[in-house]
């Protein structure tokens, strides 16, 4: 049985709206203007456990309106919930106490306190268990390599510093399940590999259930097997990251480096994106002509130095999946 | 309990770092002392001869006043303040802990470690240059008794002030009026048995006098030791009520939150 099970929710946003001018502010007074804004509009989906979802779409698109119905926090106009069995807002105490929540743009530690407190504090809420509590303590501590920071107070840490012990702070209580919203939004390379690399760990070796919102590709492309795709509040896509390279286009891409200066190469079943006098880039549709067809035709004709075939970067899928859906 | 036990003390503890603050507070709160001390004693100078206390009683109950003065809810919780004003107040959902008892418990160490820092020095000076009166051994017991309801009652009013930032929004307001109430109608700038007799049944039934006037004038002997379980009682009370009005007021606020969104 899944772990999480949403069915047809709706969420609506009643959103005042401000008349321009004075005149309109004294009208306000009087009677304010509504607008109604569907954040979610029918979505379902179901999650089993240990799988690692990433959950992305365009910005007011109702990523962070679902995490915030999953966890308790927000409740919806209607549709039905079970994340681990219970309703989350009928049951918040209950559910809040075995999900872990990350905000990338938020910590959810004590700014005064020195990290290794605030932990402790979080074992108190949480009702950790000594024993348990420094077992975990002592592994996430390992993993995330904080030790140097365990003193430190929140406040003094840098942004990198701060994702991995708020990651922490999210897993003292051993939950289940982890949402995380754009948690490497901001960091440095080195703390996203760190991250990533972190958060594959947890998945496979610990079978926690994650469920990741965010815009940056690479952590999709990097950890999700699965992806949803959301747009306007319905989902646009669920399936495989290939699924969803193959639903917006199956274009593959040949780069060729040419032995001599020459910009020539040209293909009837290609189309040239690129052109420089010793690199050409071709996109082709692999069903329309085999990539060894065309690399043959191109050698016959021209000597090659080095070739690559590659698939279209994420981010340009995205973005085309977007553009397509809001049309 | 274990859970809020916690969080007041760990928000004592951060509080307790601000050593500062509380030394500028405790040279402010002692020149200000001084001046109402004399004040009062040029009054007493020149008044007739039934005044409802004497000046020794008055004397002390103007430096337990200067020694405790945090301990009234002075002005709105910031923090709690900036979370309702920007919806992140749904954040606090995700503990798995009752939201009005963490705002509670906060509150709590808001009132008694700023206080603490303070009244140990004032009290320590104000005992050695002869203001303060130590009556007897029972009289501060009894004072004791009634400052922990005194807290008790100050953590409430301040955290029903702070819910109603999900109405009100902006917190001047509030704050200039907590702050004028509070001062006055708890015995902070004049005694309560000073005030005219007319007035005295009305400060008797509002719930300020239980935040300083009550614990003062038991000290004083001013109102019997005997007297302390009825005074304990309306402290009490009033705690109990605005505890209650203050979470059926939050849970209203949440609902609307939840629903409508942050």
């Amino acid at each position: 049985m899944p772990q999480i099970i949403v069915e047809n929710l709706v969420k609506t946003f009643r959103v005042a709206q401000r008349r321009a001018g004075v005149l309109g502010a004294i009208a306000g007074l009087a009677r304010r203007r509504h607008k109604t804004v569907k954040a979610l509009d029918g979505v379902s989906l179901a999650v089993e456990e240990g799988e690692l979802l990433g959950y992305i779409g365009p910005n007011g698109a109702g990523k962070s309106t679902t995490v915030k119905i999953l966890s308790g926090i927000l409740v919806p106009d209607s549709g039905r919930v079970e994340v681990l069995g219970r309703t989350p807002w009928k049951r918040r105490v209950e559910t809040v106490s075995r999900i872990g929540v990350v905000f990338g743009q938020r910590t959810q530690l004590w700014w005064d306190l020195p990290v290794v407190e605030s932990f402790e504090l979080l074992r108190d809420i949480y009702r950790v268990r000594s024993a348990d509590y420094r077992r975990t303590r002592d592994e996430l501590v390992g993993l995330l390599d904080l030790d140097p920071l365990l003193d430190t107070p929140v406040r003094q840490l840098s942004l990198g510093q701060r994702m991995r012990c708020d990651l922490a702070a999210a897993l003292l209580h051993s939950p289940r399940i982890l949402y995380l919203d754009e948690p490497t939004i901001g960091l440095d390379a080195v703390s996203k590999l760190a991250v990533r690399d972190f958060l594959r760990r947890l998945n496979r070796d610990r079978g926690v259930t994650i469920i990741l919102t965010t815009h940056d590709m690479d952590d999709i492309e990097a950890l999700c097997r699965r992806v949803i795709v959301i747009h306007e509040g319905g989902i646009y896509l669920d399936g495989t990251l290939e699924g969803l390279r193959a639903r917006v286009s199956r274009e593959r891409r040949l780069t060729v480096d040419l032995a001599r200066e020459n910009g020539q190469v040209s293909d009837p079943d290609a189309e040239v994106i690129f052109r420089d006098p010793r690199r050409v880039t071709l996109a082709f549709d692999p069903q329309r002509v085999a990539p060894a067809e065309l690399i043959a035709r191109i050698a016959a004709r021209h000597e090659i130095r080095d070739l690559f075939v590659e698939n279209p970067p994420i981010e340009e899928i995205v973005a085309r999946l977007y553009q397509g859906a809001g049309q | 309990m274990r859970p809020y036990l916690a969080i007041l003390s760990a928000r004592a503890r951060v509080l307790l770092q601000y050593r500062a603050a509380a030394a500028a507070g405790f040279a402010c709160q002692w020149f200000w002392g001084l001046i109402r001390m004399m004040i009062f004693q040029a009054f007493y100078q020149n008044a007739g001869a039934s005044a409802p206390m004497n000046i020794q009683q008055v004397v002390s109950y103007v430096w337990l006043g200067q020694a405790l003065l945090l301990l009234i809810p002075l002005r709105v919780d910031g923090d709690m303040a900036e979370k309702i004003r920007s919806g992140n107040i749904a954040y606090e959902l995700l503990r798995p802990i009752d939201l009005y008892a963490h705002w509670y418990a906060r509150a709590v160490a808001d009132r008694i470690a700023p206080a603490a820092l303070r009244a140990a020095p004032m009290l320590a000076v104000a005992t050695l240059a002869g203001w303060l009166k130590w009556t007897s051994p029972a009289a501060t017991a009894a004072c004791a008794v009634a400052l922990v309801a005194a807290t008790l009652l100050s953590a409430a009013v301040s955290v029903l002030v702070s819910i109603t930032m999900f109405q009100t929004v902006s917190g001047v307001g509030i704050n200039s009026a907590i702050l004028a109430v509070t001062f006055l109608l708890s015995g902070i700038i004049i005694p309560l048995p000073l005030f005219p007799d007319w007035l005295q049944p009305v400060l008797n039934w509002l719930p300020f006098r239980g935040l300083m006037d009550v614990p003062f004038r038991l000290f004083t002997g001013h109102i019997p030791v005997s007297q302390l379980p009825g005074q304990l009682a309306g402290q009490l009370a009033w705690t109990l009520a605005i505890g209650l009005a203050g979470r059926w007021l939050l849970g209203r606020s949440v609902r609307k939150l939840v629903i409508q969104g942050g």
